[in-house]
């Protein structure tokens, strides 16, 4: 292949005079850390919420998670971070909507990017939690109930703390995708890791060297989330359960 | 503040005719290069030769691994250099957004659809592969007259899902100016500066076409789910 690679340019300086290439990279990957896990707060929230929702007899309750989830799945990343970015501050009062677009730099797509990615995974969680909470037999929440707890009861001492350990590895993969969809966040401006790669070969015009380090960068990443959370899976792990195998799904 | 629906009254033709077709397009070809092109890896993952276990085993976990907005990246940039080498010429060849989008999804889909044939490969009794060899069936023959029509029947409502997914993902193409739905609809609203309209009609036309193809898949699911 006729390409001059020039791998010395990721440590000079970057136009912005912050400090060298690879520096900027890091900050990209603090920004996408920041937005992955800001929004995978809001994620597991109300994913837990509205998974265990929609696992009660309250028939209205059901349909109306049912109806959160179908939103929010069958709308593409992207069009729902130009939902939040463009549409929503125009929908809103006049003095809300400005704030919204006046917002500083960051902030101005940080916080859009949050809201959208922690809804968009809360939807993924919510399926999780509810495939864990009927994956327990129902003898648990009848025991429960037996024993004198109330159903709010029930779920929160037996359903709940037993579910929640089963669905880990499944929530783990949900973590590593929401730290991957941040990237989706570009298209509103923000400069995570993936955009600033973007941005580094625009003005470097060192296209292969800027995308090895941004991808070398999430290869590591993957790799502690993935040994951090084997540990804390062994740690929690329900005695006497074989592993919670994952069963095969669909995913991006 | 007002709202000119008229905007998609004007444009609805373009979008379907330029950008639904390019959407449309880019998901069948993804799809099936994906899945022909997964099913070998998750052979190769299966296989008992190590080596070749181990560099389908790799591929996957790369392309599972990093965002798909940077491989998209990647491979618009990575494409021309890769044609050029292939073909001998001295410079990177132009390649449209369209075939960077068709190789990009096809590749990154692979590991995907691998993963789920994987499963169905591993969910067949081995008997079946036993029995396959003791008839006289070579490999080759076996994983194509035996173990792949039943895996990929015990899969198919995960491949589907999965497709409807990259259906939705073809969207990101927007990151290298191409004109799928959404893009054609981008291009639309910042002309007219009508960006509420389009995108809010982008959203209820993504919605109704995921919905209506995730409730078929569904069904689908219940028909065929009572086999065993």
């Amino acid at each position: 292949m006729n390409y001059n690679w020039h791998w010395q340019v990721l440590l000079e300086t970057e136009p912005g005079g912050t400090g060298s290439y690879l520096l900027y990279l890091i900050v990209g990957l603090g920004w996408t850390l920041a937005t992955a896990l800001a929004a995978w707060v809001i994620a597991l929230a109300l994913g837990a919420l509205i998974g265990t929702l929609r696992t009660t007899p309250l028939k209205w309750v059901v349909r109306a998670g049912n109806l959160y989830v179908e939103i929010f799945r069958n709308i593409p990343l992207i069009v729902q971070m130009f939902l939040w970015f463009f549409v929503l501050p125009e929908l809103m009062p006049k003095g809300i909507g400005d704030w919204m677009k006046q917002m500083p730099p960051p902030w101005g797509s940080y916080v859009p990017a949050v809201l959208c990615l922690g809804i968009f995974t809360s939807v993924r969680v919510a399926e999780q939690v509810r495939a864990g909470i009927n994956s327990l037999p129902r003898g648990q929440r009848m025991a429960g109930i037996a024993t004198g707890l109330t159903e709010t009861q029930a779920y929160r001492y037996v359903i709940l703390p037993q579910a929640f350990r089963i669905i880990l590895p499944p929530l783990t993969s949900e973590f590593m995708n929401i730290i991957k969809n941040s990237s989706v966040a570009l298209t509103i401006g923000l400069l995570e890791l993936t955009g600033r790669a973007r941005s580094m070969q625009e003005f470097s015009f060192k296209v292969f060297e800027a995308f090895t380090a941004a991808t070398v960068i999430y290869l590591l990443t993957n790799l502690i989330v993935v040994l951090a959370m084997r540990a804390l899976e062994k740690k929690v792990r329900v005695p006497g359960l074989i592993a919670a195998g994952n069963a095969p799904q669909a995913g991006h | 503040m007002g709202f000119d629906f008229d905007v998609i009254q004007r444009s609805w033709v373009y979008l379907f005719r330029e950008g639904m077709t390019f959407t449309l397009t880019l998901t069948a070809l993804a799809m099936a290069g994906g899945i022909v092109f997964g099913t070998l890896l998750a052979m190769m993952r299966l296989s008992s030769m190590k080596p070749v276990s181990i560099l389908a085993g790799a591929y996957v976990n790369l392309m599972r691994s990093i965002p798909l907005v940077l491989v998209i990246f990647w491979f618009f940039f990575l494409v021309p250099y890769i044609g050029a080498w292939i073909l001998r010429e001295p410079n990177p060849i132009k390649v449209g957004a369209f075939w960077s989008a068709a190789i990009t999804f096809t590749l990154f889909e692979a590991a995907y659809y691998c993963e789920i044939m994987r499963a169905g490969i591993q969910s067949i009794p081995r008997g079946q592969v036993w029995s396959g060899y003791a008839l006289g069936l070579d490999y080759w023959q076996t994983m194509a007259r035996i173990v792949l029509p039943q895996a990929f029947r015990n899969m198919l409502p995960v491949l589907l899902t999965q497709t409807i997914i990259l259906f939705q993902d073809t969207s990101l193409v927007y990151v290298i100016s191409a004109t799928d739905f959404l893009g054609a609809a981008a291009k639309v609203a910042n002309r007219d500066y009508r960006l509420v309209e389009m995108y809010s009609f982008v959203a209820v036309v993504y919605f109704v076409v995921s919905y209506g193809l995730s409730a078929l898949v569904r069904r689908l699911q219940e028909r065929i789910a009572i086999i065993r």
